[in-house]
């Protein structure tokens, strides 16, 4: 089927993520508006508006009726889906990099940037269930110093809400134990040193992939972060995902933005690669974009995924009969 | 000693004059020992020694081995050495004394003589030495000061202690491999890595790897026994089966290598940037390979060794090596024809030449003398080649006197330089010189223009060395004013291909020197492609088969062309592809971006026939190279022999592929297999963990009422509701 283009956003796309139903998809930009659409046919709902610089990060409850937001406006913001009223904010004193919701959604990570000399820090805040309760209180904050270099570019709560995983800047997947605070398990030398783009747990939550600027992703235990599986891909990768139904991954990234213009599209592998993920190998590509695949977001249903580019496009890809012919 | 003054704290370096320093022994050879130590520590303490003592004769030489005269002839040979010894410097007066011995009333064969200075002193014994007078008077020139060390030397030859013989590596070893496969090597990044390509495999497997080899690039030996890696000290030559140092030759500031045709020398050269008070300069060494002895040096300014006045930079290769068919004789001589193969070797010595000034100057080796101490005259002489064959030399003069003197080309024999075939030009503003690889046919591309000077149009002269009297014809195509993009022979064969046209899709000719019905000695077309996306042409290594290549602008467009058959056989692409090459049997061929682009560095291996086998990417990727192989052993009548039984051998061979191919299908199975078995067990383990009383016990907690739906079908309900707007009666 034709890709659906979703021309919403006026800058580079920075993230996507579909509902927990997989009827709506939130994409983020450069541009201050998050938007939502629906999934099956690419309308748009409506745009969030209250943001007052790049939105880096979103993510929805399990209900589908609270959307968080992480803008580099220093804010983090909660939202009615429906209704596109922001309930409540939490301010920082540094930009969001990435925020994440509990199994239960009870509570929510918050990563902040290294700002003014501030180093990154994690932030736990607690989500009540009754809106007119909520606060803008930050349960318990995790500071990054001597432990993290750089921006923390992706958070996520491990198994049961016991652990939470982050990864950024330095090349570095951390487990941390959510009561305590600490590192429990580190890995070092997960992508050379090079700038972990992306992580994303499975849905079972037991292993975990990651996209890196070293032209790799991998997936690692997300218990122990012992290595599993590595795709070596031609372009440094910025967004990876497992595929919820099928022994697959989809990669993307592509050429540095920086250096984009002076080649052709074709030379900068802005397609979407899907590859097994058992046997590591190359199944295929999906072209489209003309520019670096900044997001990628796979349906939970595993039929359809949507990427989103630096070319400023979020486009849905409902997958064909012959994609789940492939054996 | 130089004395540093330091003012202020600091030395003035502007004040210091760097020749003048004496550095001590150098101790930075890269880990790599040198053989030359122990001359470089007498230098070293001639130089601090013995250096003041010695000066007061510093510009006196001494020549041995002159004719021993009579007095009767005693001014005439004075003269003689006076001209060829008054060349290099001026002779001071009185300065040459030739001692007659009284009693016979001879002269001794000996003579001294002193120059002006110690610089001409030092040119006069580098070039003279080994000067040929005639047959039996070869110059032994050396410096007087040396004379005591030569003196020294005891009167008894002592023979020195033989070196115990080490088996050296077989240098051959690759040609053995059972299943015929080829080695490339690749260099990218740090690292230098050789590969077999293993076609049946469809992979590329490592064979050697080395990082930091190489300080700036890697060649092969025209026959493929040596890799040749430069560093700033010199070049190393590696081989054997396990890639050891078999030579080094020291040469500081090494830019480019050279090997003669049948890997016996080797030549060396340097361009050096003008440095306080010294102009730009070149030095170029020419090294016995099997010994590691230097040659001969050729050193100057920079201004020396360019053809032109006109002539910017400086073109490598300096010297151009001839094609040595006799050097293949001497090689691959079995023991039956041993003495006929030293009869030829004698016959035919090894030339190699270089441009002067209305000159080409050829030297012969290993004697690395001027031929017959004359260079070729040639007024003008602008471009020279060599046949790829026997030693004939291709040379263009260029228009001269404003036209009134045509250019000219010219096709000369060596050593006898009889000129086998010459071609006056009129109109001529370039042309370009194409021998095919077995020195049969000589093709020139000449680039006339008009009376106006405005356009120009383009001619072929084609000559046919194996004909008598070397007949020649012209072929002009049929548009004149046609752009000839590219030119290439058919390797081992009687055919050439043109690229010509304007604009991004010109067309592709095939010409054939033999008319195919009558075998009439005729060039004739056969046939014209029109429209290809190509601008350049890589005949197999064996001809009939030929890619026409996209490179650069491009984009990097393929076409697999089967010439005896006039068929193409497969187009593909390899974006940005900047090398082509095809492997020495002409079965594979390589496409390759290098480091030029900063995207897809890597390489592709393709079958001749356009199927690509395998690909491999690499950052920042340098150099491909084929491993050259060595010269058939098998006779011609073996040669026959084969092609005759070709389906014979080639059914045991196929058979052979196919076992290995299915050998690695099955071992890919295996492997596959394996890891699906190891990932199943990691899930189910997990699996066992998550179905766990224990774990659902506190998901349940946490989730609460959404636990139950947690796993449940999504089911899409679909409700209808009739809303009543408005009821409107109408009116019957």
């Amino acid at each position: 089927m034709r890709p659906i283009l979703l021309k919403g956003h006026e800058r580079p796309l920075t993230f996507i993520k579909y509902n927990a139903d997989g009827d709506l998809i939130v994409t983020c930009a450069k541009d201050h508006h998050p938007t939502l659409w629906y999934a099956d046919t690419g309308n748009r709902v409506g745009t969030y508006i209250g943001h007052n610089g790049a939105v880096w990060t979103a993510d929805i409850t399990r209900d589908s009726k609270t959307l968080a937001t992480g803008s580099a406006d220093t804010s983090c913001k909660l939202w009615d889906v429906g209704s596109g009223v922001c309930f409540q904010t939490f301010q920082f004193d540094q930009p969001v990099r990435a925020v994440s919701f509990a199994i239960g959604d009870e509570k929510m990570l918050i990563t902040t940037d290294p700002f003014m000399g501030v180093n990154a820090a994690i932030h736990i805040v607690e989500i009540t269930k009754n809106r007119e309760e909520q606060t803008s209180k930050i349960l318990k904050t995790i500071s990054g110093d001597g432990i993290v270099n750089g921006r923390l570019n992706r958070v996520a709560w491990g198994a049961l809400n016991e652990t939470f995983l982050t990864a950024g800047e330095d090349g570095v997947l951390r487990v941390w134990d959510v009561e305590t605070g600490k590192v429990l398990h580190e890995a070092r030398d997960a992508h050379k040193g090079k700038p972990i783009q992306h992580l994303e747990l499975s849905a079972d939550k037991t292993h975990a992939i990651t996209a890196s600027l070293d032209k790799t992703a991998k997936i690692f235990d997300a218990q122990n972060l012992e290595l599993l599986k590595t795709y070596v891909a031609d372009r440094p990768v910025n967004a990876a995902i497992i595929s919820p139904i099928r022994e697959h991954i989809i990669l993307g990234g592509g050429q540095d933005a920086m250096a984009v213009t002076t080649t052709s599209s074709k030379a900068g592998k802005f397609d979407s690669k899907i590859y097994h993920k058992i046997f590591e190998e190359e199944i295929g590509g999906i072209r489209g974009h003309f520019g670096p695949i900044n997001a990628l977001a796979f349906c939970p249903d595993g039929k359809s995924f949507t990427s989103g580019g630096e070319d400023g496009y979020a486009r849905i890809h409902h997958l064909d009969n012959t994609y789940f012919d492939i054996k | 000693m130089l004395r540093i003054t330091t003012q202020n704290g600091y030395v003035e370096w502007d004040k210091i004059d760097i020749d003048s320093i004496d550095l001590p022994p150098s101790e930075d050879n890269y880990g790599i020992p040198s053989d030359d130590e122990d001359l470089t520590q007498k230098d070293g303490a001639n130089k601090d020694g013995s250096k003041d003592e010695s000066s007061m004769m510093s510009t006196a030489i001494i020549v041995d081995n002159l004719p021993e005269v009579p007095e009767a002839k005693f001014v005439k040979l004075t003269n003689v050495l006076t001209k060829i010894f008054g060349q290099i410097g001026q002779i001071r007066d009185g300065g040459l004394h030739m001692p007659m011995d009284p009693a016979t009333k001879m002269s001794c064969g000996y003579a001294f003589i002193e120059f002006s200075s110690r610089a001409e002193a030092d040119a006069a014994v580098e070039q003279t030495d080994g000067y040929k007078l005639d047959k039996a008077h070869v110059f032994k020139v050396s410096k007087f000061d040396d004379f005591e060390k030569y003196a020294k030397i005891p009167d008894e030859y002592v023979a020195p202690e033989p070196k115990p013989y080490t088996q050296r590596e077989n240098t051959q070893a690759w040609m053995m491999d059972e299943r015929g496969r080829d080695q490339f090597v690749c260099r990218f990044g740090d690292e230098t890595e050789i590969f077999w390509n293993d076609a049946q495999k469809s992979t590329a497997v490592e064979e050697y790897k080395r990082s930091f080899w190489t300080e700036s690039y890697v060649q092969w030996s025209p026959r493929g026994t040596y890799l040749a890696t430069v560093h700033r000290q010199g070049v190393a030559l590696w081989g054997g089966s396990s890639f050891g140092r078999l030579a080094k030759f020291s040469h500081s500031g090494v830019q480019f290598i050279e090997f003669s045709p049948c890997e016996r020398y080797l030549c060396s050269g340097s361009a050096h940037e003008p440095s306080r008070g010294n102009p730009a300069s070149v030095v170029v060494n020419f090294f016995d390979i099997a010994t590691g002895q230097k040659l001969r040096q050729f050193s100057g300014a920079q201004k020396d060794f360019l053809a032109s006045a006109n002539q910017r930079g400086f073109v490598w290769p300096i010297f151009k090596w001839n094609g040595l068919e006799s050097e293949d004789v001497y090689t691959s001589s079995s023991s039956k024809n041993d003495i006929k193969t030293e009869e030829n070797e004698k016959e035919m010595p090894a030339f190699f030449a270089r441009l002067a000034k209305d000159a080409v100057q050829v030297y012969q080796a290993p004697e690395m003398t001027l031929l017959d101490k004359k260079s070729v005259k040639l007024p003008g002489v602008s471009e020279f080649c060599w046949s790829p064959g026997e030693p004939i030399l291709a040379t263009f003069q260029p228009e001269q006197n404003s036209g009134n003197v045509p250019a000219r080309i010219s096709l000369m024999q060596l050593p006898s330089r009889n000129e086998v075939r010459s071609k006056n030009l009129f109109n001529v503003s370039d042309v370009k010189m194409y021998w095919q690889s077995q020195g049969d046919y000589f093709a020139v591309k000449v680039d006339h223009h008009t009376k106006s000077k405005k356009s120009t149009y383009s001619g072929f002269e084609l000559f046919r060395l194996r004909e008598p009297m070397c007949p020649m014809e012209v072929l002009a195509l049929p548009d004149k004013a046609e752009k000839i993009v590219a030119f290439a022979w058919e390797p081992k064969g009687h055919r050439f291909a043109i690229i010509h046209g304007d604009g991004a899709r010109p067309d592709v000719s095939f010409y054939s020197m033999i008319e195919a019905e009558g075998g009439a000695k005729k060039v004739h077309l056969l046939k014209t492609l029109k429209s290809k996306t190509a601008n350049h042409l890589f005949w197999s290594p064996n001809g009939s088969m030929i890619v026409f290549a996209g490179l650069k602008t491009m984009n990097g467009q393929f076409e697999f062309f089967n010439v005896d058959e006039m068929e193409t056989m497969a187009t593909c692409e390899h974006f940005m592809a900047t090398d082509v090459e095809w492997d020495p049997t002409g079965r594979f061929v390589t496409t390759a971006v290098t480091g030029v682009h900063q995207m897809e560095n890597g390489y592709h291996i393709w079958t001749f026939n356009g199927r690509l086998l395998y690909k491999q990417t690499r950052e920042r990727f340098f150099q491909f190279l084929w491993r050259p192989r060595g010269k058939s052993l098998l006779s011609k009548a073996q040669e026959a022999d084969i092609k005759k039984n070709l389906k014979k051998y080639s059914k045991k061979f196929e058979e052979e592929d196919e076992k290995i191919k299915n050998q690695q299908a099955t071992m890919l199975d295996k492997a596959k297999q394996e890891t699906k078995e190891k990932w199943e067990a990691w899930v189910e383990e997990k699996k066992r963990k998550i179905e766990s009383d224990e774990y659902q016990g506190t998901l349940k907690k946490i989730l609460g009422a959404e636990y139950e739906k947690q796993g449940a079908e999504i089911v899409t309900i679909e409700e209808e509701e009739e809303e009543i707007i408005s009821v409107v009666e109408e009116p019957l």
